[in-house]
């Protein structure tokens, strides 16, 4: 069979899934990016055309810097406590315990709990007035009143990193636990034997088994925590006082709650940049550790 | 063999037991806030069991009746139902023939790529046109718009894992079929297929799972009953003005419960799609 003929039918068979992805994806984007050079409203007519307006408008406003600020402490303070936690968690499921097939099963809840119930489970617990976490904290005298965890500026944030956490650790911990699985048992065997202490021998024996898919994990994970938006949505919307507010909230609000669609269109793509320039200095990063690690 | 002092034992055991009770405590207690009377959960200080289990939000959450919260809720359940088996369905139907192609045809594997190069594209950068679109097209509010939408998660992640799982199949069982003789369909449809069964299968759960995890684009594209979807009916408790939290609370339970149970009963097959494919995730 000749081989122009292998590739042609190969396409063909492709083709339904390009023409789909073009449709709901490629002509989108495309969309987006002509929106952004307009002052078009989310419903009526096309805008007028407007230049780079509203590019130097988001990039000049407080708003925008303010909310870059807040996305990019969400994503590195979780996406760092998700691996330190995971890969401490991991470390715990591959010692040998009674009950450890049970707690390795365990782990697969919060990552199969939805990602709106998981926020509204937490919304409840952090409720002001009947919350849990009010009750336990004040039962055990940590705390003497009530307090409003997500009503509050200085406690929002880090009450829904703590919900994007418990969620996503495990996740963390079960990609490393396969790799940890990965390390063959002479290896750690020999370093034993030549008296390596255990910080050693997690830093110059385990660590390089783990660095590859963690490298993965991680990558993965900021992408997803730069992009947030169901979480904080159903938890604060964005406030109080817009100390939640990250990008995607900031998007939606312009483009779909004030319905401007240009300007909303423009923010949308530098959201993309940054995420496009995240994913490649990661990408170049992977390559880099699993080079060293080999 | 490394001998174990007792004293790391009782360390060990004692990190299992909090990990066990992190991992556990809010989801118990998410269903307890499911069975506790109202009275219980406003009650200072806060009653942590309840005196008499009632299910009674159970009923009322799934009963049918005209304009109860049960309706509401039931026809969400309905629409993620609908939404989600559409969307996988239509991501299978993609995914397959465009897996093997690639799978089979290294040469094109730069379009699958591309692909999967738009899992990074945040769905704020494709809200607006969608949102048009689907306007201009009659289908904003609709459950067929809402399962074409979902695609753009779906079928890049699909064919990704069908890819995959057929590239675990070797090419030389279907050159054998075709040396005897079998079309090139015959012999997909006799030997490939039924080899890849294992892997739609995974693809088809991680698909009903994402779609029926997905808020965003259900946000934006749905209004009402006719389409709304559970997510955004629970996001609509608990926004709302419920007195009950534990109402809320039910809702959570009756939403997590089937991918709950699908990562119990199937985590082998899917923990083995996270990690081997941690490579995407």
């Amino acid at each position: 069979m000749s081989s122009t003929w292998m590739t042609t039918r190969a396409w063909l068979l492709m083709l339904p899934l390009l023409v789909v992805m073009v449709a709901v994806i490629g002509w989108p984007l495309v969309d987006t990016v002509g929106l952004a050079f307009t002052d078009a409203k989310l419903v009526g007519t096309g805008g007028n055309f407007v230049g780079l307006d509203n590019y130097t408008n988001m990039l000049s406003s407080s708003n925008f810097s303010r909310t870059l600020v807040t996305t990019t402490l969400f994503a590195v303070i979780s996406v760092a406590a998700e691996m330190v936690i995971g890969v401490l968690a991991a470390l715990l499921l591959n010692q040998e315990f009674r009950g450890r097939a049970v707690l390795r099963a365990l782990m697969i809840l919060p990552w199969a709990l939805p990602t709106v119930v998981n926020a509204t489970l937490w919304r409840l617990i952090y409720n002001p007035e009947y919350g849990a976490l009010n009750a336990a904290l004040t039962q055990l005298h940590l705390i003497d009143a009530y307090r409003s965890w997500l009503g509050e500026p200085g406690t929002a944030l880090a009450a829904l990193i703590v919900t994007d956490c418990w969620k996503n650790f495990p996740l963390v911990a079960l990609i490393a636990l396969a790799a940890l699985q990965a390390v063959p048992r002479d290896i750690t065997a020999a370093s034993l034997v030549d008296g390596a202490g255990p910080f050693n021998r997690f830093r110059f024996v385990i660590l390089p088994y783990l660095a590859g898919p963690l490298m993965v994990a991680l990558v993965l994970r900021t992408i997803e925590a730069f992009k947030v938006f169901d979480i904080i949505w159903v938890m604060t919307r964005g406030g109080p006082a817009n100390t939640t507010r990250t990008l995607s909230i900031l998007v939606y609000q312009e483009a779909f709650s004030f319905q401007r669609a240009g300007s909303g269109a423009s923010l949308a793509l530098i959201v993309t940049l940054l995420v496009t320039l995240l994913a490649v200095a990661y990408a170049a990063l992977v390559r880099k550790t699993a080079g060293s690690a080999a | 063999m490394e001998r174990k002092s007792l004293a790391f034992t009782i360390f060990i055991h004692a990190c299992a037991l909090l990990l066990a009770a992190i991992i556990l405590a809010p989801i118990a207690w998410l269903f307890i806030m499911s069975i506790s009377p109202a009275a219980d959960l406003a009650a200072k200080p806060l009653r942590w069991w309840p005196q008499a289990a009632d299910f009674s939000r159970y009923q009322q959450l799934l009963s049918t009746a005209e304009n109860s919260a049960g309706a509401a809720f039931t026809a969400s359940l309905r629409n993620s139902l609908e939404i989600a088996g559409m969307a996988t369905l239509a991501a299978l139907a993609l995914a397959i023939p465009a897996g093997w192609a690639v799978s089979r045809t290294p040469a094109i594997g730069w379009s699958l790529s591309m692909v999967i190069a738009t899992y990074m594209l945040p769905p704020v950068a494709l809200a607006v046109p969608l949102y048009m679109g689907l306007s201009h097209l009659g289908l904003l509010n609709n459950v067929f718009g809402l399962a074409l939408v979902y695609l753009t998660i779906l079928a890049p992640f699909t064919t990704w894992l069908m890819k995959s799982g057929f590239d675990s199949i070797p090419r030389e069982i279907e050159a054998a079929a075709m040396i005897d003789g079998a079309g090139l369909f015959h012999t997909l449809r006799i030997i490939t297929l039924p080899l890849a069964a294992p892997v739609m299968a995974t693809s088809a759960l991680f698909a009903l799972l994402l779609a029926w995890d997905e808020f965003f684009y259900a946000l934006l594209f749905t209004s009402d009953q006719r389409a709304k979807t559970l997510t955004v009916a629970i996001a609509d408790l608990a926004g709302g003005r419920v007195s009950d939290y534990g109402l809320i609370a039910t809702a959570g339970v009756l939403a997590a419960l089937p991918p709950v149970l699908i990562g119990l009963v199937m985590q082998r097959a899917l923990i083995s799609g996270l990690t081997s494919g941690g490579v995407k995730g």
